[in-house]
């Protein structure tokens, strides 16, 4: 719940100002500051993403009546529903922040991690 | 080591993801970037609701403050206390509304669509180039710039446009750009010049010379002059034969005696449409409810969204006009002020000609001309395109023009050293913003004549009429002073007597002002009678709209601007009318199937009006278009074996189904068999009717014409989603009321000219280019159904008018 609450608030206001593809570097950070399982690191990523896009983006969507996204529905295409194209929004968004999370977390595994196998003698691991 | 392996995996897997997300793959868009709700097209859609009812921006260079209001319409009403600042927020405000399209199209013209799109329109980049669009821009422009009151409309429109990309970012950028991933570059006066060029191109850039020479090499000149001939049969010129001159004509260069037209198998590629039209036509106070003389235009180009026409009202001192401008160029182009109103359909006249050429090698660096070798100019285009290195393409020029096709690409060709050049108005200076300019300042006849003088391209029937009672037309422009023919086939590059050798002066371009008939009016076909001095060309749009408008505005007395409104809207077929009985009365019915009977006996019962509901307009069309396919297909088209041959116009073709039942043209050569002209008919017939029973079933409602016409307004790009299909509009191609499947009335207006002036117009589409806003596509409706809105035009800029709905002012930033 902290992994998703981090990426959700900073992810958050860090597209605010910067490219969308922040949160990749904001989701993989946090996953690797505070992940623990990638399972769960991945779902705080696509949640914390996911959810931020969900809500922008159904904000405008009920904004606008939806005339551009109906549009842009049509364009992908949804069926001109604009908020099957909400939800899409979201699920694009959610797994680029689950992936950058989950790599986080399993990236300070590695490093966390002691080696199973002796320094000095890699030949034996890559020849099982 | 897993551990590593699996982080590392991931880890490029997630960065190659935000990669492809934020790149655009082929023809698809950066989903992710495009997507993001936080700077993607979602806050496109956002920032359309932020229309502020009243604000004050600042704006750097700007001299006074400007008032701005906004109708209901979303149509600006500009007051500016000078021209600089009037055509500086005409360029902001427009660009507002408008970005994308301006600079797509300028982009179009300057063949650098690469540039946005990739390798995959090219050919379309070098085809613009090789036309010489660029060519003629530059030209152009260098030439209008001279003109101290130009420069400052071009500089200032520029500077305007220029703010506004100033206040983009990357979040608010207009949609297409987010679409196609590009950021808007800065504007510059070049780029008005070139959609002036796109529209040249558009509406002149079309040429028969060289199907006309194969037509002349396969069957001689007897044939020629009998199936093509120099004037129709039926006419109803625009200058009505018989109006006296008032000047003394030119010499005209004599005709060459070896005048024989070349010949070639080459074809012109790219043409634009040739249903492209227009009506215009303005009725005296003698003939009006008012007193006052009356005046509509509706030019038929192609329906598009964004709208090619953009409102606007522009007030300063010296001007006060209201009309549609086109988004990337200054000024209006069809509108009025209190004084007076104008409007244009094109000429069809022949400004642009081929040249066969000889070559003293294969290098190709010389050329005969006049008794000697002349060098040819080569220039290199350098063609920036997406994703790839840029290509360098080389241009031939002549003095006669740019070798527009290049036909070393194909092999079967490469032996023959013929090369052709092209001669086009389009390609010489003139100062076309002059006119507009003064035009929009006009306060008499005389003002207009004036403004006239300075045009150039594409030559268009300027209509006019003024409150002190004047109508008048000129089909005008820079016309070649040609002797009669030269330019019908391809020319003879290498014989100065073939060169164009002068111009038509402008006071002597056809014209007639205040005819005893009570109107003026045009729909682009022939500018004159045959006793016109000078040759301007031998064939024109048909006759049937022009002539269906005279014979109305005719009969009519006590016409108000409603009169006008309903002649736009007149679905009359005068083509039906002519050839349908004839035809009918060639079917026997007794050889027409069961379910094929029906079809006749509706085609029967029509009343020759292309209702939207009407069924006799879809087999009528369909019969009448196959039978005279069938009719010229054997003897022109590709089994003639002559290469690319234009068929007889609609009007040889009549005479013939009328008059000629035993002509040689009627047999189908294809077959062994001798077919009659019934046997066309009844076969055509059959064809049409069958088809449409396949299509729709038997005959009934959904054979509606409308139905089988299926209008369509698309988006620019083509964007599923982003135009309106299937509109519920009758009228045609031939039809007062042009709309046809993809073209029809831009713009259609109706000034009443009178002490207080008034105007009525609409547009099919919308002021915004912004496709998530209401005033997108909000006029498509009342333009469908035939209506038109009263334009709100304003004599100060606080006037009150319950349809206003913000009040801007512009201020110079500090």
């Amino acid at each position: 719940m902290r992994l998703f609450l981090l990426i959700f608030g900073l992810a958050g206001l860090a597209q605010f100002f910067l490219p969308w593809w922040i949160i990749t570097p904001v989701a993989l950070a946090a996953g690797a500051a505070l992940g623990r399982t990638g399972g769960r690191a991945f779902l705080a990523g696509f949640a914390g993403i996911g959810l931020g896009w969900l809500l922008v983006a159904g904000w405008e969507q009920a904004q606008n009546a939806g005339r551009l996204s109906h549009r842009v529905a049509q364009l992908i295409p949804l069926g001109g529903s604009g908020w099957a194209l909400v939800v899409v929004t979201a699920i694009i968004g959610g797994l680029v922040g689950g992936l950058a999370a989950l790599a986080g977390c399993w990236l300070r595994q590695a490093v966390l991690t002691p080696r199973q196998a002796p320094a000095a003698k890699p030949d034996q691991v890559l020849t099982h | 080591m897993w551990q590593w392996i699996k982080a590392i995996l991931t880890t490029l897997l997630t960065l190659v993801l935000t990669w492809v997300l934020n790149t655009r793959q082929g023809e698809l868009p950066p989903f992710g970037k495009f997507l993001s709700p936080f700077g993607g097209f979602w806050q496109t859609d956002a920032a359309t609701n932020e229309f502020p009812a009243a604000q004050t921006l600042r704006l750097p260079g700007l001299q006074q403050p400007v008032q701005v209001r906004y109708d209901d319409r979303h149509v600006p009403h500009i007051f500016a206390q000078n021209d600089h600042d009037l055509y500086y927020a005409q360029g902001y405000l427009t660009a507002q509304d408008r970005l994308w399209q301006m600079d797509f199209i300028a982009h179009v013209a300057g063949g650098r669509l690469s540039e946005i799109v990739g390798p995959a329109r090219l050919e379309t980049d070098r085809f613009f180039r090789r036309m010489g669009l660029p060519y003629g821009a530059r030209k152009s422009l260098d030439a209008a710039m001279q003109d101290p009151v130009v420069r400052t409309v071009l500089t200032s429109y520029s500077d305007g446009v220029n703010a506004y990309i100033g206040t983009l970012t990357p979040r608010t950028k207009p949609f297409e750009y987010k679409l196609l991933d590009y950021a808007p570059e800065s504007w510059e006066p070049l780029k008005s010049a070139l959609i002036l060029k796109y529209m040249a191109f558009d509406l002149s850039g079309r040429s028969d010379d060289l199907r006309m020479s194969n037509a002349l090499g396969k069957y001689g000149p007897a044939v020629v002059r009998d199936l093509f001939p120099d004037y129709p049969q039926r006419e109803d010129p625009i200058v009505p034969t018989g109006t006296p001159l008032g000047f003394k004509p030119l010499p005209v260069p004599a005709t060459p005696p070896s005048f024989q037209a070349a010949m070639s198998n080459k074809t012109p590629q790219n043409e634009p449409d040739a249903e492209l039209g227009s009506n215009n036509f303005a009725v005296s106070g003698a003939k009006s409810a008012s007193g006052f003389p009356l005046l509509a235009n509706d030019p038929h180009l192609q329906l598009n969204l964004p709208s090619i026409w953009y409102q606007v009202q522009l007030a300063a001192p010296g001007v006060n006009v209201y009309g549609v401008s086109i988004p990337g160029t200054p000024l209006a182009i069809i509108g009025f002020n209190e004084r007076v109103a104008w409007g244009v359909t094109n000429v069809a006249a022949d400004v642009m000609d081929w040249y066969q050429l000889k070559f003293k090698d294969g290098s190709m660096r010389e050329y005969w001309h006049d008794g000697r070798w002349k060098p040819v100019r080569r220039v290199v285009e350098r063609i920036v395109v997406r994703g790839q290195p840029d290509r360098l393409d080389t241009v031939l020029y002549t003095h006669h023009g740019p070798i527009v096709y290049d036909h070393d690409e194909k092999p079967f060709l490469s032996q023959t050293p013929i090369r052709h050049a092209m001669r086009w108005t389009a390609h010489d200076a003139a100062n076309e913003y002059l006119t507009f300019y003064r035009l929009n300042r006009a306060q008499n006849y005389a003002d207009y004549t004036a403004a006239l003088a300075t045009y150039g391209s594409p030559a268009q029937n300027f209509i006019f009429a003024d409150q002190q009672q004047n109508i008048a037309i000129w089909p005008n422009g820079s016309f070649p002073l040609k002797w009669k023919d030269q330019g019908k086939f391809i020319l003879d590059g290498t014989d100065p007597a073939y060169d164009w050798q002068g111009w038509i002066p402008a006071a002597q371009n056809p014209h007639v002002k205040n005819p005893a008939r009570g109107f003026v009016s045009s729909a682009n076909q022939s500018s004159t009678g045959p006793d016109y001095p000078y040759y301007l060309n031998w064939s024109f749009g048909g006759w049937d709209r022009g002539h269906r408008i005279n014979e109305r505005l005719a009969r009519m007395t006590g016409v108000t601007p409603d009169s006008l409104r309903m002649l736009q809207n007149d679905n009359f077929g005068i083509n039906a009318q002519l050839v349908l009985p004839r035809l009918l009365s060639l079917v026997k019915p007794d050889q027409l199937s069961a379910a094929q009977r029906p079809a006749f006996e509706q085609l029967r019962r029509w009343n020759y009006y292309y209702e939207a509901d009407a069924v006799g307009p879809t087999i009528f069309e369909l019969w009448y278009g196959t039978l005279l396919k069938r009719l010229w297909d054997d003897d022109f088209g590709p089994a003639a074996g002559a290469g690319e041959m234009r068929p007889p116009s609609r009007d040889r073709s009549n005479t013939l189904l009328l008059t000629e039942p035993n002509s040689r043209w009627i047999d189908d050569r294809r077959t062994p068999a001798r077919e009659t002209l019934d046997q066309l008919v009844l076969q055509s017939l059959q064809f049409a009717t069958d088809s449409l029973q396949r299509k729709f079933g038997p005959v009934g409602p959904e054979w509606r014409w409308a139905h089988q016409k299926s209008t369509d307004i698309l988006h620019m790009a083509q964007l599923p989603g982003f135009g309106r299909m299937d509109l519920n509009v009758g009228g045609g191609a031939g039809i007062v009321n042009a709309t046809s499947e993809r073209n029809g009335p831009s713009w259609r207006m109706v000034v009443a000219l009178g002490p207080r002036v008034q105007g009525y117009g609409v547009f099919p589409g919308g002021q915004s280019g912004n496709p998530g806003s209401v005033y997108y596509d909000d006029m498509i409706d009342t333009w469908s159904a035939g209506k038109l809105d009263e334009l709100v035009f304003l004599r100060r800029p606080d006037e009150p008018n319950p349809r206003l709905q913000a009040a801007w002012t512009l201020q110079a930033a500090k």
